[in-house]
C-alpha cells in the first residue's frame, strides 16, 4: 500500500517523460503533460499554498476548469498533505449570486484555508470570501504561482501522509451536494484502483478519452486519479467544448487510438443524435474496447441507438458496456463483463410495479427492459434489503446496500449524515432500488429524490429554493422532479410553481423567470415549467411538498393534453 | 424574408426547445446569455438552421458573443448566405 505522493515519486524518478495529460482545446494543438512537467508545475502550487500557511490535512477548494491550472493545483495539494475538492463549475459565466450561495455551502462544513481561480474570476470570489465568514487564508490566482526549484521530496510534507488520511474531498453541485463533501482517503482511493482495473483488465497499453468534468467521481477517477497513479495516458476535452462539438470525442479516439471511455446514458442519445457525417470523415473507432455507460440508468436501446449509429466506423456493439458507480465507494460498485454484451431482459411491468418483482415478461403482457450492471467488484460486496434491513430473494425489488475495502471514510466533518447512511455492519445505503439476478445487479429506480440529468446528481430541493426565488411565487409552493424521455436517454426536469393569480400572462411571465433564474443559477436546463393558479401543489399531512404525488398529477395534465 | 425566418426559427424554440408553443420571442429577446437555451439545445438550434437555412455554425459560435437573439442569428444566416 502506498500514498499519493509516493507513486508520484516513483514517476517523478523512473519514467519523468512518459506522457500523463494530454489536454485539447478546440482549434488549438495538442498539449501534452509529462510526468516531470506534472509534478514540476505541483510543486509550484505546493510551495505557494505553504506560503500562505495552508497545512496539511486543510481542505483548498480549486475552482477552475479543465486545464492544466486545475490539474497542477490539485495535485499540488496532494504534494502538500492538503484536501483538494473542485468546485463544481457550474456555467463559463461566474454567476455571483449563486457563487457566494455554493460557497457557504462548501465552506460550512470544509472550512478550507485556501481557495484557487482564474484571474478574470479574482475580485468577485476575494469579494465572496471576505464577505463570508471563512477560514480562508488565501486565495491564489492562476497567473501568480512562482516557479519553483525541482521539488524535494525529501521535504515534501506530503509524503508522510498516511494511507488512512482522507486525500480528496469530492461534492455533487448544488447548495445541497456542496454541504455533504464524500471525503476518501488514499487507502481507499487505492483499493478501488486495483478491483476496477482488474474488472475492467486495466493496462498500461490503455489509452483514456475523456470529456467528463473533474468534480464528478466518473470524470475525478476513471479518467483523472485511475490514469495518472497507473500511468495509463489519458486525453482530456472540456466538457462545455464536447457538448457544442460531440464528434471531438469519436475524432479523438481515432486519433489517440483510444481503448476506453466513461460516458452517461444521455450521452449515447446525444451523439447518435447529434453527429453528422460530415464531421466523421476519416474516423476509425475500431480501437475502442470498451465505453462504460454508468452515473446514470442505463438504457439498451440506447446502446442500440448509438451502435447502429456508428458501426460503419469500426464501432463494436461489445464495446459498449455497463457499470454501478456512486462516489461513496469511490467510483464503480459493479461492472459489466468487459468482453461480453450487458445482460438484457424484458420483466413484467405489472409484476414489478405492484409486487416490486422483476419477473420475466410473459404472455405477452406489457414489460419492462432492463439491463444488467455487472457484478460486484472484486473488493465489493453487494445486498440488496428491504425498508428493514433484511436480505431479499433474487428478482425481489429492494434497496441496494454494499461494503467494500474503499468505502468513504465519512461526508466530511457531517457525523449525522454519515451515520443515518450506515446499515449496522458497515453496510452503506445506496439509496437505489435494484434487484439481483444470477450474480448481476439490475438498477431499477431510486429511494432518495435526486434527479440525474445527463449524468449528473441533482437535488430537487436546490430547484425548488431557486424557483421560490422569482417574483411572484407563493413561497413554499414549488416541486421539481425528473421526468425520464426516451428519445434523450435521460431525465428532463420539471419544475410546478404555484402563483396567487390565474391570470394567463403573469403564468407566462413568471414562467420565463423561473427558467431563466435556475438556468442561469443552476446550469440545469429545465425543460418543463408549469406555473399554476392557487392550490395546484399537493403537499403531505405534515405541510411537505409530496414530489410523487404531484408528478403523477403533472404527468396526467400532460398526457391529457392540458 | 428575415420575418419570416424569424417566425421559423421562434416556432422550433418554443416548440421543440422550450416545450412552450404559444411562448412568444421577440427578435431581440436574449437567449443564450439569460439562460432561456442551454448548451444541450445549443447544437439542435445549429442544426435546425443549417437543415433549414442551409448555413452552417460552426461549434466556436455556439456562444452568446456570436448571437444571443434571433434578430442576430438571422443576420448571420443572411450573411452566410449571400456569400
Amino acid at each position: 500500500m502506498t500514498t499519493f505522493t509516493n507513486v508520484l515519486k516513483d514517476f517523478y524518478e523512473r519514467e519523468p517523460d512518459r506522457v500523463s495529460v494530454t489536454l485539447m482545446f478546440p482549434g488549438q494543438p495538442d498539449f501534452p503533460i509529462t510526468y516531470r512537467e506534472l509534478i514540476e508545475r505541483s510543486n509550484d502550487y505546493a510551495a505557494a499554498y505553504a506560503r500562505a500557511g495552508v497545512q496539511p490535512g486543510d481542505v483548498v477548494i480549486l475552482i477552475l476548469q479543465h486545464g492544466k491550472d486545475l490539474i497542477y493545483s490539485f495535485w499540488g495539494a496532494v504534494l502538500l498533505g492538503a484536501i483538494p475538492s473542485m468546485m463544481p463549475f457550474l456555467t463559463e459565466k461566474l454567476s455571483p449570486e449563486r457563487y457566494r450561495a455554493d460557497l457557504s455551502a462548501l465552506f460550512s462544513h470544509s472550512h478550507p484555508t485556501g481557495v484557487v481561480t482564474y484571474p478574470e474570476f479574482e475580485a468577485d470570489v476575494k469579494l465572496m470570501v471576505s464577505e463570508s465568514e471563512n477560514t480562508v487564508k488565501e486565495v491564489f490566482i492562476t497567473d501568480r504561482i512562482p516557479r519553483q526549484e525541482k521539488p524535494d521530496f525529501s521535504t515534501l510534507p506530503g509524503m508522510k501522509s498516511k494511507e488512512t488520511d482522507v486525500v480528496l474531498l469530492q461534492h455533487s453541485s448544488g447548495s445541497t451536494g456542496l454541504q455533504k463533501g464524500v471525503a476518501l482517503s488514499h487507502r481507499a482511493i487505492f483499493n478501488h484502483l486495483d478491483a476496477y482495473g482488474e474488472a475492467i483488465r486495466l493496462t498500461r497499453e490503455d489509452v483514456i478519452i475523456s470529456w467528463l468534468p473533474l468534480y464528478h467521481d466518473m470524470g475525478l477517477i476513471a479518467c483523472f486519479l485511475m490514469p495518472i497513479l497507473r500511468g495509463v495516458p489519458v486525453i482530456q476535452m472540456s466538457p462545455f467544448d464536447w457538448v457544442r462539438a460531440p464528434y471531438r470525442m469519436l475524432q479523438a479516439i481515432s486519433a489517440h487510438r483510444g481503448t476506453l471511455t466513461w460516458i452517461p446514458n444521455f450521452a449515447y442519445n446525444f451523439c447518435a443524435q447529434k453527429i453528422r457525417d460530415r464531421d466523421l470523415e476519416g474516423v476509425d473507432l475500431s480501437s475502442w474496447r470498451a465505453s462504460i455507460n454508468t452515473s446514470e440508468p442505463v438504457k439498451f436501446k440506447s446502446h442500440q441507438m448509438f451502435f447502429e449509429r456508428f458501426k460503419s466506423y469500426g464501432l463494436r456493439l461489445e464495446t459498449l458496456q455497463t457499470s454501478y458507480a456512486m462516489a461513496e465507494n469511490v467510483f464503480a460498485a459493479t461492472q459489466n463483463d468487459v468482453t461480453k454484451l450487458p445482460y438484457v431482459e424484458e420483466v413484467d411491468r405489472e409484476s414489478f410495479r405492484s409486487e416490486h418483482l422483476a419477473r420475466p415478461a410473459f404472455d405477452g403482457r406489457p414489460a419492462i427492459q432492463m439491463m444488467s450492471c455487472g457484478k460486484p467488484i472484486p473488493n465489493t460486496a453487494i445486498r440488496v434489503v428491504d425498508g428493514k434491513g433484511r436480505d431479499l430473494s433474487e428478482r425481489q425489488v429492494g434497496e441496494i446496500v454494499l461494503k467494500s475495502n474503499c468505502m468513504l471514510t465519512e461526508y466530511y466533518n457531517r457525523p449525522d449524515i454519515t451515520k443515518k447512511a450506515f446499515l449496522p455492519g458497515g453496510w452503506y445505503m445506496s439509496g437505489d432500488y435494484g434487484y439481483m439476478f444470477n450474480g448481476e445487479i439490475f438498477v431499477a429506480g431510486r429511494k432518495k429524490d435526486i434527479i440525474i440529468v445527463g449524468g449528473k446528481n441533482v437535488y430537487p430541493q436546490d430547484l425548488e429554493a431557486l424557483a421560490c426565488e422569482v417574483h411572484g411565487v407563493h413561497p413554499g409552493r414549488t416541486v421539481a422532479f425528473g421526468i425520464f424521455d426516451e428519445s434523450q436517454g435521460t431525465e428532463e426536469v420539471a419544475i410546478i410553481a404555484e402563483v396567487d393569480t390565474d391570470d394567463e400572462n403573469e403564468h407566462e411571465r413568471v414562467a420565463d423567470e423561473i427558467r431563466k433564474h435556475v438556468t442561469r443559477n443552476s446550469a440545469i436546463a429545465v425543460r418543463y415549467v408549469r406555473v399554476a393558479g392557487p392550490k395546484w401543489v399537493l403537499k403531505t399531512s405534515s405541510g411537505k411538498v409530496a414530489r410523487t404525488a404531484n408528478k403523477e398529477k403533472f404527468l396526467k395534465e400532460l398526457e391529457a393534453g392540458q | 424574408m428575415s420575418a419570416e425566418m424569424h417566425q421559423t426559427i421562434a416556432d422550433f424554440i418554443a416548440q421543440k426547445i422550450l416545450k412552450q408553443p404559444k411562448r412568444v420571442i421577440q427578435p431581440g429577446d436574449a437567449l443564450i446569455s439569460s439562460g432561456l437555451i442551454d448548451s444541450f439545445s445549443l447544437v439542435d438550434l445549429a442544426l435546425f438552421v443549417e437543415d433549414t437555412f442551409g448555413v452552417r455554425i460552426a461549434d466556436s459560435e455556439l456562444n452568446a458573443t456570436a448571437f444571443d437573439s434571433i434578430e442576430q442569428l438571422v443576420n448571420l444566416i443572411i450573411s452566410r448566405q449571400n456569400k
